[in-house]
């Protein structure tokens, strides 16, 4: 469960697929370590929870039984309540230039797309890709869609996008395979702001569709 | 202060790296020759963590503006400065109007540059290093005049100073670099981890900070080369579906797809991080965290 990543970082693993319970004990495991000696920095992830650790003074050994410690007080109680975002989204048109073709590939309506897209809660399960990417889940299994074959060189910020059993937000200007389907006028990263970040890893989601004002 | 009258290749400002902001899929960046970058501050008495210039993958030219003591590290290159030619690790001063070029002699890929009292350049989350995929930082440009802190020691005082870095570290285009055992190492085949350990790779011409793709037989996976993503580190070997191992290099991202093999220890990134693409024969050794530990501990 605990595995050395290389000699100043160590993997947790909690679990080996995709789910919201196991995604969970991450999020909480990775609060309770904030406040562990040597604890450098974490990234927590789906299902696993990676520790950078002060390797000059902590043994992987001390390291170890420290976060071992920590695993075994973990109880309900260090399960806390998520902050809740509304992310407001225009969905299709140029902004969301895929919403026909999924709707098309997956035989429903794109208004069905969007209301399927945008009527449940989203967990953020982890952050990466590039700096504030939120890896959103569980998408609705009737919008599942695999990835682009080849990615688009320029997704541009703000787009809302699908893929698998994800849906995420590009934070920047940058090369994308997923299926764009709408645009949030939102920054979800601003490197001039002392907290730059929309997300933060656990936070609970929800897209709440806008009108086009050029309709 | 220096201008900059020539640059080629990729060349940036680096500090320590930007740390605290990995779980919101920010790189730690920095240099990609740790041991070098810092040695270029130490000969110059700055703090460890100064801003210095990397120079990658091609040439520059600076003149300097005012009086100053410059130190250079890494490995493949040379300095002229005024009239003198001389080799990397030492510090030396500089007259207002010379001319100091850092020049590609050798084998290598990156120096380090830096100056008495350090670089000054915009902090963006808590770090001066430029991550230039996410936007934070530039590349550094003819015509930029480059700004330094006012040292804390006088000048002459930190003029021709040597770094002794046999002692310590031998680069090398054939090098042995010590790996430990990474998290996925069972999703590889018997064979795989054989071609992995037993193999010879070398660098593809494709590379950057983000990452070093290696070039040798192909490792084979078990079953299958998908994961569920998770967090990785600089010195991760990720092996995607092709079974040509990709070294997570400065400017990895943070979380990633694909089996990992091994961890390259971080007393032997500078090594792998000087090799040159087509020219290099790197070989994998597996070590223990204990004694990649200690190999760190020995080069603090």
């Amino acid at each position: 469960m605990l595995k050395p990543l290389g000699d100043s970082a160590l993997l947790i693993q909690l679990g080996d697929e995709i789910d919201s319970v196991i995604n969970q004990r991450v999020h909480a495991l990775n609060a309770l370590l904030q406040h562990t000696n040597g604890v450098l920095e974490t990234i927590p992830a789906y299902c696993t929870l990676l520790v950078h650790y002060d390797s000059l003074n902590f043994s992987f050994s001390q390291i170890k039984s420290l976060i071992q410690e920590n695993i075994n007080q973990a109880d309900e109680s260090i399960y806390k309540t998520p902050r809740r975002l509304e992310i407001p989204v225009r969905y299709g048109g140029a902004s969301g230039t895929d919403l026909e073709t999924v709707a098309v590939s997956k035989g429903i309506s794109p208004a069905d797309v969007i209301r399927i897209h945008s009527e449940r809660e989203y967990t953020v399960y982890m952050m990466g890709f590039t700096p504030g990417f939120p890896y959103l889940g569980m998408l609705d299994e009737r919008l599942s869609m695999p990835r682009l074959e080849s990615p688009r060189t320029l997704v541009k910020a703000g787009s809302v996008a699908i893929a698998g059993s994800q849906t995420g937000i590009y934070p920047l200007d940058s090369p994308g395979g997923w299926h764009l389907i709408g645009w949030t006028p939102l920054k979800l990263f601003d490197p001039d702001n002392e907290f730059p970040f929309l997300f933060s890893p656990g936070d609970v989601v929800k897209f709440i569709p806008i009108e086009d004002e050029h309709a | 202060m220096l201008e900059v009258l020539d640059v080629s290749g990729l060349v940036t400002f680096q500090d320590s790296g930007r740390r605290g902001w990995q779980s919101y899929g920010v790189p730690v960046s920095g240099p990609m020759d740790w041991f070098a970058y810092r040695a270029a501050n130490t000969l110059l008495k700055n703090s460890p963590d100064a801003v210095a210039i990397e120079i990658g993958l091609g040439e520059a030219v600076f003149q300097a503006k005012r009086d100053c003591v410059l130190a250079v590290t890494g490995a493949g290159f040379d300095v002229e400065n005024y009239v003198w030619t001389f080799p990397l690790w030492t510090s030396f001063y500089v007259r207002a109007g010379w001319r100091v070029h850092v020049k590609k002699t050798g084998r290598g890929n990156w120096a380090y540059l830096a100056i008495a009292g350090g670089f000054e350049t915009q902090s963006i989350l808590g770090s001066k290093s430029a991550y230039l995929r996410g936007g934070l930082g530039s590349a550094i440009r003819a015509g930029d005049v480059l700004i330094s802190r006012e040292p804390a020691v006088e000048l002459p005082k930190l003029a021709a100073r040597d770094f002794p870095v046999e002692k310590y570290v031998k680069y090398d285009q054939s090098p042995v670099i010590e790996v430990i055992t990474g998290p996925q190492a069972d999703r590889f085949t018997k064979e795989g981890l054989q071609t992995f350990y037993n193999g010879e790779f070398t660098l593809s011409k494709t590379f950057d900070r983000m990452g070093y793709r290696l070039e040798g037989n192909s490792i084979s996976h078990a079953d299958g080369a998908d994961l569920i993503s998770e967090g990785m580190t600089m010195g991760s070997v990720q092996v995607p579906a092709s079974g040509q191992p990709i070294v997570m290099m400065a400017d990895s991202p943070t979380t990633g797809g694909y089996p990992k093999i091994a961890n390259v220890i971080r007393a032997d990134l500078p090594l792998l991080a000087q090799c040159e693409a087509g020219v290099s024969k790197i070989r994998f050794q597996e070590t223990t965290v204990e004694k990649a530990q200690r190999k760190l501990a020995a080069l603090q």
